[in-house]
């Protein structure tokens, strides 16, 4: 009797204990959470190597998305239904040699920007005049986002609207305006589209376009027939968009292969990004979907082969609203993240960091979510991010936007949602079923996070410390050398919110260097190019790509972070048509601008 | 969750052949309930993949039962039947969401212990893992959450369940807590969306998914933690029901589980006290084997 009460005694301590280890673990990570504080300039620089500063109206971008209007019938639930289309993707469309940028707006009527490089640490808005501003009209949909690609090999890049509505093909002309060539260019009359990209999938030296549709295309928002058109599921929905791969048949036309090739889907496409993941080289292609499983497609330079079972990225059904690729561990593979939704006390999904498995290459190419293991696994409400060494020490950094509805700070939709999100296909289908927001929000107000990376297998958030510190509902993030200084700037569109510029600047200790490619047997755009650095006995692999994360486009130069003292080796870059460049010892802390050979 | 052990009723007077395909289809009753949600897990990750990971679900069962035998050998010098325990971790591992493996140990053993630690009269009065998944929401919400949308959001899945389910809860003759609470849930709803203008379709949608099925067929007919007698089972899953409703009022996400866990200890305590009225010095004895 007395050994059981005794025993009971002991157990009851470790019960209370057990109760109590949630709170030590909060308290510990809490403790041990970094950039939660806002630090100056010169600490942030010496702590972290790097700090942001944003610029936007220092730089004259006064930019603030607007959201569309859709049918009164959605009007209940507008600002989850009208919640993206901001969007930001990076191009020299007048090839100067500085970047420019592209942002989406979507509000009926409302314009997009085309914010030329004055060279000055200003731009200026010059898309009324090249033609590129007025899309957004009554009746053909709205911008929901763009990437530029030289569809035509002249040299200039090309621009790809897409919309919730009719999508657009803008020629450049030589840089002094574009040309509508939409009809000419047989793309269909509305995709409800989210994600787009150009790449080559064949390698006949031509961009082939892809578009992942996201609501039906059957669906007019702003007519509906019925309110039966949100997802007809939470984690296994397949009532989306369709997919359309438009192959490039070289006068100015393009041909929807889509289902020739493999690709079938109709789930709720988000986001998209191709790269050689197997060294086969042909680009493979990994789609995040939006109410269910990721796919990823190896593509064999004729046909896709839906493989998201059997690299393991196709199984557990979450919320995809990104895709980028990055070599993080520096050991020439790529890892693919891919954001979703974690909301405490109501939705823990997790972000994915889809990591390539030892020994599995090849077709034998598997993927395990690291994400947690490496520190980036939970971003509140995430929308974009992109892999980029912001302060040059050459490991990859990750930069993820988020926040999806901010309306009432006191009030949120989450019980609301997380009701319906339970219910049956046949109530979460239609929305007239779903509780109205009543500007209430929605994950709103949430903090950005700017993953460093350790170099040795962690990430560790120094959002706050390095100056990113808005709580706008980010949607979409580019990273890009916008004055050509050596380091990656951010920039960053947000859903009913201003445009952000944030300003880098780098310990000048690390060194760096550029890639400015440019294909001749290739696609001149030389998406798809892959680029590895050696140096210091390491290397770290990069590809230029024609879209990545969410609704955004990078710029196409790759940059490379080196630390201190770099002792560079080569750089071998592997062009789309297959031929292979060294180029022995190059110099650091420049932009090398380079042709493929003949 | 439940911790299904009737014993069987006593055996009517039949033919000997009606006796033996009885006697076939009487699995002991212990066994159904694990073996039903063992079916409901297995089917719903063939068809759905609802488990993040295999590791996950493994890792709450194999401590789930490791803690029963462990607690169970220490408290009462023997080595108990693991169903009850596999329920419970199967519990956790199907309901706790989270991208840590930390949380599915914890619970599970909180789970357990609970059951050995918060006793009143030799009686544990939480169900196990409804307990350990509040005391998981309530300590740690950045950390884990639970099922909430599996089961591809289908009709098919849900019509499966909703019958096998009612069959065997019927066989276990706890229907009738099962019956009502659907009912009450149901008029609830309606009030509940006249009250807040909600859509009575998403005052409903709960109800249709994964996690009440596991709910009503588990967790409220749990035999070691609901009172005994038929009314008064009838009377606490009406007010589970209701202080659900109250909840929900107050745009609680995880009402169902905190009503039990409010109202199903409260209803334990309330009946031992009536017991204690009516035979003061014998109710100690049954509850400690019951619960053993």
């Amino acid at each position: 009797m007395k050994q059981n009460r005794t025993a009971r005694i002991i157990v009851s301590i470790l019960f209370v204990g057990m109760l109590a280890t949630p709170l030590v673990i909060k308290w510990d990570a809490a403790r041990r959470g970094g950039g939660k504080t806002k630090l100056d300039a010169r600490t942030a620089l010496a702590r972290h190597g790097f700090y942001f500063q944003e610029v936007s109206r220092a730089a004259g971008v006064n930019f603030v998305h607007q959201a569309p209007t859709l049918d009164p019938q959605l009007a209940p639930i507008m600002p989850q239904v009208a919640s993206m289309g901001a969007s930001v993707s990076i191009v020299d469309f007048d090839r100067d040699g500085w970047p420019d940028i592209y942002v989406t707006n979507s509000g009926e009527g409302s314009k997009n920007a085309l914010y030329r490089n004055m060279h000055d640490g200003t731009f200026k808005d010059v898309a009324q005049e090249m033609g590129i501003a007025d899309v957004n009209r009554l009746g053909t949909g709205v911008s929901m986002g763009a990437v530029w690609g030289d569809y035509d090999n002249d040299g200039y890049e090309d621009l790809l609207l897409i919309k919730w509505g009719r999508p657009e093909l803008y020629h450049n002309d030589a840089g002094n305006g574009f040309t509508r060539v939409t009809e000419q260019a047989g793309l269909p009359p509305w995709v409800n589209a989210n994600t787009a990209l150009w790449f080559d999938y064949d390698g006949d030296g031509r961009l082939d376009l892809f578009i992942g549709g996201y609501y039906s295309e059957d669906v007019d928002l702003w007519h509906l027939k019925t309110t039966q058109i949100m997802p007809d599921s939470f984690e296994y929905a397949k009532n989306g968009g369709r997919k359309y791969l438009f192959h490039n048949l070289g006068n100015g036309k393009f041909e929807e292969v889509s289902a020739r090739v493999g690709i079938n889907s109709r789930r709720w496409a988000l986001a998209s990004v191709a790269a050689d993941l197997r060294g086969s080289g042909h680009p493979d292609l990994f789609i995040a979907n939006d109410y269910g499983v990721s796919e990823l497609y190896f593509n064999d330079g004729k046909r896709f082969h839906d493989v998201s079972t059997q690299t393991g990225v196709g199984f557990s059904p979450k919320s995809g609203m990104n895709a980028a690729f990055g070599d993080i561990l520096n050991d020439g593979r790529y890892a693919v993240y891919v954001s979703n939704i974690s909301e405490d006390g109501v939705l823990i999904q997790g972000n994915n960091l889809w990591m390539p498995k030892d020994g599995a290459a090849g077709n034998g190419l598997q993927f395990e979510n690291l994400a947690r293991d490496l520190g980036v696994e939970l971003g509140g409400w995430s929308f974009g991010a992109q892999f980029g060494d912001l302060n040059n020490d050459g490991t990859l950094d990750l930069y993820l936007t988020n926040g999806y509805v901010s309306l009432d700070r006191d009030r949120s939709y989450w019980y609301d949602f997380s009701k319906i999100a339970g219910g049956n296909s046949i109530i979460i289908i239609d929305a007239k079923n779903w509780p109205a927001m009543d500007g209430r929000s929605l994950s709103g107000y949430q903090q950005k996070r700017v993953w460093l990376n350790d170099g040795a297998g962690k990430f560790i958030n120094v959002a706050q410390a390095a100056g990113v510190t808005d709580t706008y509902d980010g949607r979409a993030v580019a990273l890009v050398d916008l004055w050509n200084r050596g380091v990656l700037d951010a920039v960053v569109a947000n859903q009913r919110g201003p445009l952000l510029i944030y300003k880098n600047t780098v310990t000048p200790e690390n060194k760096w260097i550029e890639f400015a490619l440019e294909g001749t047997a290739s696609n001149r755009s030389a998406i798809g190019a892959q680029l590895t650095v050696y140096w210091n006995g390491q290397q770290q692999r990069q590809e230029v790509s024609g879209g990545s994360g969410f609704a955004a486009q990078n710029d196409r130069r790759l940059h490379f972070g080196l630390g201190k003292d770099p002792r560079m080796e080569k750089a071998v870059i592997r062009w789309p048509s297959g031929k292979t460049q060294i180029i022995e010892n190059p110099t650091v802390n420049q932009i090398l601008k380079i042709k493929e050979p003949a | 969750m439940s911790e299904q052990t009737i014993a069987p009723a006593a055996p009517p007077s039949h033919s000997a052949s009606a006796a033996a395909r009885k006697s076939w289809l009487s699995l002991d009753n212990r066994y159904i309930a694990p073996i039903f949600i063992t079916c409901i897990l297995v089917a719903g990750h063939l068809s759905f993949g609802m488990l993040e990971s295999y590791q996950k679900t493994a890792l709450a069962i194999v401590a789930s039962i490791a803690a029963d035998l462990v607690l169970g050998r220490v408290f009462f010098g023997k080595w108990p039947n693991v169903a009850s325990a596999y329920i419970t971790g199967i519990s956790v591992g199907i309901l706790l969401r989270s991208p840590a493996f930390w949380p599915y140990v914890l619970c599970s053993v909180i789970s357990i212990t609970s059951k050995y630690v918060l006793r009143v009269k030799g009686r544990h009065i939480w169900n196990p893992s409804n307990f350990g998944i509040s005391a998981m929401l309530f300590l740690a919400p950045e950390t884990v959450a639970t099922l909430s949308i599996q089961w591809g959001n289908y009709l098919l899945p849900m019509m499966v369940i909703w019958a096998l389910g009612s069959v065997i809860i019927w066989r276990l003759r706890r229907f009738h807590i099962t019956g009502i609470y659907v009912v009450a849930f149901i008029a609830f709803a309606f009030l509940r969306s006249s009250i807040t203008g909600s859509p009575w379709q998403s005052e409903i949608a709960p109800l249709t998914g994964p996690m009440y099925q596991l709910f009503i067929f588990f967790m409220i007919t749990d035999p070691k933690t609901t009172v005994r007698s038929k009314k008064g089972q009838c009377i606490v899953v009406f007010l589970v029901a209701f202080a659900e409703f109250l909840l929900r009022l107050h745009q609680v996400v995880y009402a169902p589980f905190y009503a039990l866990f409010m109202v199903g200890p409260a209803a334990m305590l309330v009946e031992m006290w009536m017991d204690s009225r009516r035979t003061p010095t014998t109710s100690m004895g049954a509850g400690v084997a019951a619960s053993a």
